[in-house]
């Protein structure tokens, strides 16, 4: 997010203060000042990760400590899981089963580890799933059961969010 | 409290010595296995059976049948240990059926009746007052059932998940440990008497489906079968998926679940953080069981082995001894 606050001592701090109080976790803080500049406000990005639900609350805080916010950004994905996958993967066009998850536009791919021990033998990958929401992500992973029946991939899924 | 046993093989012999070794004030009156049985009213010498077991394989006279020995013999709760048919539920079936329409009361180990017919049985020996114990048929020593009706008496449970079979946990265990393929880890729970020379049952899941299939239908109050659970065994699991699994500190077990909410009543494998309280090592069984006022409970023990599933019987039995029974 953007933030435009004014350009006195202690107000940076006064912005990064709220996002700590609604859990939320800073990534990155990108402050640059103009010298040129004769503007009495300051801008300020902040990129940070936030619990579901916290956003509201986050900005009644920062509007309370005197901190507009010009700009919010996409949301990121937070959710993530790891499944593994055992089959032949590559055979069964891993792209394509990749993708059927990258294209719902709720849930990606982020990560894939594949082993191929021999030409042969089945393939095991351990593939990372990322989502906005819950909800979002049981609905990303019963696409690829799917997917897996479809394929004859055994696909082994995490008890809990991993 | 007299009590006839049918089915002499390890848990049966098990239950056998634990009554010669304990004072529980329960005589055996009827004993039988599938080749001979003994009556006796005043109570048998369950050493010499023993003995004779041993020495020649029968455990006394040849024309006495189990269904003999349910029929005649004078007793109070009947013993049903004898080996599981799955898909029937027989002989143990006929077994226990005709000894609740003697108004006997019974405990069993075994699963194939109460998997098939739990809901019939249950009502026939409601009808009839008596006693229908089965905590044997799950997780051997583990107190699950016991513990969900008589310790998390009035709380709701809204899922039940866990790990029921001891001879893939142990196979995963090896594969995970020393980085062995999933046929080489079979071989060695072959070689220490852990896999049948037939492991099937084992590791495609489905001892553990007749499990879940006895909780849902009695914890439930579910009218489930074995056809009603999505099954995925173990034998298809590489060491690399192990090996991909560990890199993120996890590993993989065999999971039963039942949440009866979502529709869910499955076996498959499943990837588990290593600090997680189901990743137990070797044989062991473990089940956690989702409540509304007691939270998590977990429970860890020995699923299989005679003495352990005696001790499940035991339980059952002196449960009865105490509740029915006292005093006559």
């Amino acid at each position: 997010m953007k933030l435009e606050m004014k350009d006195t001592p202690g107000q940076l701090v006064a912005a990064l203060k709220p996002i700590s109080s609604v859990g939320g976790n800073i990534i990155a803080v990108i402050h640059q000042r103009d010298p040129s500049s004769t503007a009495e406000t300051l801008d300020v990005q902040i990129v940070l990760e936030l619990p579901e639900g916290r956003l509201e609350r986050l900005l009644e805080l920062l509007r309370e400590q005197g901190v507009d916010v010009v700009r919010l950004g996409e949301e990121r994905l937070l959710h993530q899981s790891s499944l593994i996958l055992i089959g032949h993967l590559m055979h069964t066009d891993l792209s394509d089963t990749v993708d059927r998850i990258d294209k719902t536009g709720f849930a990606e791919v982020t990560e894939i580890s594949l082993v191929m021990p021999a030409i042969d033998q089945p393939s095991s990958a351990r593939i990372t799933v990322r989502s906005v929401n819950l909800d979002d992500m049981k609905e990303a992973i019963a696409i690829l059961r799917s997917v897996a029946q479809q394929k004859d991939i055994l696909m082994i899924e995490p008890l809990e969010e991993i | 409290m007299r009590i006839a046993i049918l089915g002499f093989g390890s848990v049966g012999r098990g239950i056998a010595r634990a009554i010669l070794q304990k004072d529980l004030g329960i005589t055996v009156t009827g004993l039988a296995d599938s080749k001979s049985g003994l009556i006796d009213p005043d109570g048998i010498d369950i050493e010499a059976a023993l003995a004779r077991k041993q020495e020649t394989g029968a455990l006394g006279d040849p024309a006495v049948r189990p269904i003999d020995v349910v029929r005649d013999a004078e007793y109070d709760v009947l013993v049903e240990v004898t080996p599981t048919d799955a898909v029937t539920g027989e002989p143990a079936l006929t077994h226990i059926r005709t000894a609740i329409e003697l108004g006997r009361h019974i405990v069993t180990s075994n699963k194939g009746p109460i998997a098939v017919a739990y809901a019939d049985l249950a009502a026939a020996a409601e009808k009839r007052g008596v006693c229908l114990k089965y905590e044997a048929t799950v997780c051997g020593a583990i107190p699950l059932i016991h513990g969900i009706g008589e310790g998390l008496a009035g709380n709701s449970v809204s899922r039940l998940y866990g790990i029921f079979n001891g001879t893939c946990n142990f196979i995963l265990t090896r594969m995970s440990e020393e980085g062995l393929t999933y046929e080489q880890a079979l071989l060695e729970a072959r070689e220490l008497g852990y896999a049948e020379a037939d492991p099937t049952y084992d590791v495609k899941g489905i001892d553990a489906a007749i499990k879940l299939v006895i909780l849902a239908n009695t914890v439930f109050q579910r009218q489930s079968t074995l056809q009603d659970v999505d099954i995925t065994g173990i034998d298809q699991l590489t060491p690399e998926a192990l090996r991909l699994a560990e890199e993120q500190e996890c590993t993989i077990r065999l999971i039963g679940e039942i949440a009866p909410a979502e529709n869910i009543l499955r076996v498959s494998p499943r990837i588990l953080q290593k600090s997680h309280p189901l990743v137990v090592e070797g044989t062991l069984n473990a089940v956690t069981v989702e409540t509304d006022m007691a939270g998590e409970i977990t429970l860890i023990g020995k699923g299989a082995g005679s003495i352990e599933t005696a001790s499940a019987v035991i339980g059952d039995l002196i449960f009865i001894r105490d509740r029915y029974v006292k005093g006559t």
